[in-house]
């Protein structure tokens, strides 16, 4: 009867755990509709954030002179070869120039679409003022989260997991 | 006699010889303090708050992207080019050519955590190589969003 009572508590607080993960706010305002934004990627097809509603949508500001965007952007094209159906991964630079963000497109093989960015696009977001940072856009294009800096892989695998 | 290579003196010095470049580069791209005269953001401040004449007011230069200066940016403050592309030392050498070596002069950027800054490190040894005695660069550990904008510290948006 007592170990039935232990098992009840571990129960409950897995659960409660697990529920408490789901519902904690993002920090960059729960519930947000994250901007909507229309653009021309480097292959020159339109790229329109709506046209993704559906999946879950990671929006990583980066650019080419950035080195810690650098190191994450392997992982991100991982995820992308991994969650193909699930997951649309969005690359808006902040470089000044296109060239060499299409040299780096190709030398890195990026399966995701990317675009410049704009100061007007960045002010929408809140501002860019320092790379990278990376948003969580879940299925019905809420803002679940806002990743600056570098950040643990793992942190956006379980999280995109989270919103599948 | 076969030569075991993975043991021969050359190889050994040529593996160290390659990981010490390996170390050195990407330090040599990041920001790198040991040498540089530095200025906190909370000095820069007090600096341009301060009315009096006594402190000279420093000519300041934003060394990073354009899409960042024009997002925010120091009040008063001129975008140059980013210190890591010939284009930005071309325009840095440019607009200092006429100063007096003694010319106070703050650079900044901001792109990126300090020790990843790309920028700051060759324009501040740019600078030193033209002779300016009264250079300093603007310490900003993280960003210029958190480190600045976030703060409260004066700042303003487009071209100028």
């Amino acid at each position: 009867m007592k170990k039935l009572g232990i098992v009840v508590v571990i129960g409950v607080l897995v659960i409660g755990w697990v529920a408490l993960r789901r519902a904690a706010p993002n920090r960059a305002g729960a519930s947000k509709l994250a901007p909507d934004f229309s653009l021309t990627d480097l292959s020159g097809h339109p790229l329109r954030l709506s046209d993704y509603r559906g999946k879950v949508i990671l929006v990583d500001f980066w650019a080419t002179w950035c080195e810690p965007c650098k190191q994450e952007i392997p992982r991100f094209i991982e995820l992308q070869s991994k969650y193909p159906e699930q997951l649309e991964i969005i690359g808006i630079s902040m470089d000044d120039d296109v060239e060499p963000v299409r040299a780096f497109q190709q030398q890195y093989k990026m399966n995701y679409p990317v675009a410049l960015g704009s100061p007007k696009l960045a002010d929408q977001y809140g501002g860019v003022l320092g790379l990278p940072i990376t948003f969580v856009i879940d299925r019905e294009g809420h803002i679940a989260s806002r990743h600056i800096g570098a950040t643990n892989p793992t942190v956006f695998e379980e999280e995109i997991r989270r919103l599948f | 006699m076969p030569v075991d290579r993975r043991s021969s003196p050359e190889n050994f010095i040529l593996i160290v010889f390659l990981a010490a470049l390996a170390l050195f580069v990407p330090l040599a791209q990041a920001a790198d303090s040991t040498n540089m005269k530095l200025l906190t953001p909370e000095e820069l401040v007090k600096i341009l708050s301060d009315k009096s004449a006594k402190t000279p007011k420093p000519l300041l230069l934003q060394i990073g992207s354009q899409m960042l200066y024009l997002q925010a940016h120091i009040p008063g403050s001129e975008y140059i080019g980013q210190g890591n592309s010939a284009q930005g030392l071309q325009n840095l050498g440019r607009r200092v050519s006429n100063l007096p070596k003694t010319t106070f002069i703050v650079l900044y950027c901001g792109c990126c955590p300090w020790n990843h800054c790309p920028n700051v490190n060759p324009a501040y040894d740019a600078l030193q190589k033209l002779g300016f005695t009264n250079v300093k660069v603007l310490y900003i550990a993280n960003n210029f969003g958190v480190d600045w904008v976030d703060k409260g510290y004066p700042s303003a948006k487009g071209e100028r």
